[in-house]
């Protein structure tokens, strides 16, 4: 039997339709946890949305004001957490330009080489995390995987995984491990295998690429304007690196090549992100070659090994002859950080370093610096002034704002946070597209909450 | 002089009040009822081309010089005088005089690379300031977190309301005599 239509609708443009505001977060896995959007749809497009940050909001900048300037450094770990070591060297390098002190060049390929596998596990994050809000799964296991690599190699360096606090004002805080190099090509060599699978598996998967392609787009002019940096502009096509730009450090002498792309879409930003990753342990290697001192430094024994309880006895009863030339066995997290390698790794200056442990614990003049500059109301402290320091983040321009008003706490530190300028354009990009593209234009963005909220 | 500095001034003579090139950052002290014009200026004029406001933020200079001591012992700290191989064209002048606040620009121009830095100083009883998100939609985020940290508020801006901190916060939390310790918990313990 035929069905009976209501006769007085002959189209669905004469049916009631209304707008539906939909709320996305911040308890939705894809918002990780931090984000809320109000989204206003008709149908599937989104008419309009509101972003709504601060939900991890911590009070860095107040904090940093609150303690002395290598106090900041564990607090700038937690800004971009995936990949604290460009944040700890973009903080240290704006007060060294505060000080107008230079660190040793090893000092530099040294915070490089780190700051480029940060790079790497960054982009491997954002990648793996926005495929696997897509469905892959599997691609998301599989770069988890490369990124533990890479965390290892980080934690051999500097003992920790996540919360590195590895550089310090005038340098870092100690050298590369003796087997780094090997490490490092083991751990490249696995993270290129699952780079290759991956671009296996998503750059040409029919169902990636419907997602990805066309949508979230925005044009080199707007992404200008909301002040956008990193792998998100030049997905746009627009050519701007700190590191070739305003080259810091030593990136000028490293060759690398910045990726760009031409149409400023999901797919633009994951072909940016996977092709920067491959720059950036080309720049490890090359950095690994050049590095002054050999690829492993070498430790020139001085003298027995000693444990460094048994030097500061024989230096309190004043023998100091018997222990000059003895290094020092501390705590393994100390490694590295002894007199051998001291010269290379930390500035020349001791206003602003700690000394050798073997001073520390051999010497009085050691003994005083070190107290000089770990007791309460000591510690660094930079000439009044204000400077303003760049260094290419994972998601673009980080720069640090600093003011010293000559005492021993910073003034005022300020972040800008590269992810900052994309969130506050997110609502413009969002605008016309569907809801389902929502998930994977936010995953490209990169949003880490620590360093957009502080 | 920076070059960049020298056509600010020139352009707008009246608004310049003081500028230097310390560390090598050039920066310009503006009067602030220019502040929308020599923005305009900067990001249109060809030789400057600055396209990008890199950064806006806020310094609150009330305590500047007079934070609490932490122990008797403490002036005794050891200071540390840029090395004279530090190329430094010219001292910094300090902190604004009688202004509490400084608004803090970063410009930045991707074709000639240069980067500019303009500061306008405010006064507590008057802390306002004319918008920049008609110029750069940018400011727009910015400016919200200026006003939220530090209650300065921007003229013409189209949504000035709290970013970080939550509605109903009192009091913005980076202005120096905001007690770091001080909790406003939005859910108090149960009963």
């Amino acid at each position: 039997m035929p069905v009976e239509l209501n006769p007085t609708i002959e189209s669905s443009e004469d049916l009631e339709t209304r707008d539906m505001l939909l709320n996305v977060g911040p308890a939705h896995p894809a918002m990780h946890g931090i984000i809320r959007m109000v989204a206003k749809l008709a149908g599937e497009r989104i008419q309009e949305v509101e972003v709504e940050i601060g939900y991890l909001h911590r009070g860095f900048e107040k904090m940093s004001e609150t303690v002395d300037y290598n106090g900041v450094i564990p607090y700038t770990d937690r800004l971009n957490y995936v990949s604290p070591l460009i944040n700890n060297m973009g903080y240290c390098m704006a007060v060294e330009k505060l000080l107008g002190i230079p660190v040793p060049e090893r000092c530099h390929y040294i915070r490089i080489i780190l700051s480029e596998i940060s790079r790497v596990a960054d982009h491997l994050t954002c990648v793996g995390a926005s495929a696997m809000e897509l469905g892959a799964f599997t691609v998301f296991l599989y770069m988890i995987k490369a990124r533990e690599y890479l965390w290892e190699l980080v934690e051999k360096v500097t003992g920790a995984r996540m919360t590195v606090s590895y550089c310090r004002v005038g340098g870092v805080k100690s050298d590369l491990p003796r087997d780094f190099a090997e490490s490092c090509r083991d751990a490249f060599k696995e993270t290129r295998k699952v780079l290759r699978d991956v671009d296996g598996l998503l750059t040409r998967n029919r169902i990636f690429v419907d997602r990805m392609n066309g949508n979230g787009i925005i044009s080199a002019e707007d992404a200008i304007s909301y002040g956008i940096t990193g792998p998100f502009l030049r997905a746009t096509g627009v050519n701007y690196d700190v590191r070739k730009d305003c080259p810091y450090a030593v990136y000028d002498r490293l060759p690398f090549d910045v990726p760009v792309g031409t149409r400023g879409d999901n797919m633009d930003r994951y072909l940016v992100r996977m092709e920067e990753m491959e720059q950036s342990m080309r720049i490890v290697e090359r950095a690994l070659e050049d590095l002054p001192g050999g690829p492993v430094q070498v430790h020139p024994e001085t003298g027995r090994p000693v444990p460094a309880a048994e030097i500061v006895d024989l230096a309190k009863v004043g023998n100091i002859a018997a222990i000059a030339d003895d290094s020092a066995v501390t705590c393994p997290t100390l490694e590295g950080s002894g007199r051998a390698a001291h010269s290379s790794i930390a500035a020349d200056d001791k206003r602003v370093f700690l000394p050798a442990k073997e001073d520390t614990y051999g010497n009085i003049e050691g003994l005083m610096q070190q107290f000089k500059l770990v007791m309460f109301g000591h510690g660094v402290r930079p000439p009044r002034g204000e400077v303003y320091f760049p260094v290419e983040g994972a998601n673009g321009e980080l720069g640090f704002y600093v003011v010293s008003d000559g005492t021993g706490n910073p003034y005022r530190v300020r972040v800008r946070p590269p992810c900052f300028a994309i969130m506050s354009a997110l609502s413009k990009i969002l605008t016309g597209d569907m809801i389902a593209d929502l998930i994977p234009t936010f995953g490209s963005v990169n949003m880490i909450g620590g360093e957009l909220d502080r | 002089m920076n070059p960049l500095i020298e056509s600010v001034r020139q352009r707008f003579p009246d608004a310049v009040s003081a500028f230097h090139t310390y560390r090598g950052d050039a920066t310009v002290v503006l009067r602030r009822s220019f502040i929308v014009d020599v923005a305009r200026f900067l990001k249109d004029d060809p030789s400057l081309a600055m396209n990008y406001l890199m950064d806006l933020t806020a310094v609150d200079y009330s305590s500047f010089g007079k934070g609490p001591v932490p122990a008797f012992f403490a002036s005794s700290g050891v200071s540390v005088r840029p090395s004279p191989r530090v190329q430094d064209e010219d001292a910094w002048p300090g902190p604004p005089d009688q202004a509490r606040f400084a608004v803090v620009y970063h410009f930045y121009s991707l074709t000639h690379k240069h980067r500019l830095r303009l500061v306008v100083p405010l006064d507590e009883a008057d802390a306002e300031l004319d918008s920049l998100s008609s110029l750069w939609p940018g400011a727009n985020w910015l400016e919200r977190e200026v006003w939220d940290m530090f209650g300065i508020t921007f003229r013409g801006h189209p949504d000035l309301k709290r970013i970080l901190m939550y509605e109903g916060f009192e009091g913005h939390p980076l202005r120096k005599d905001y007690p770091v310790k001080k909790r406003q918990p939005l859910i108090g313990p149960i009963n």
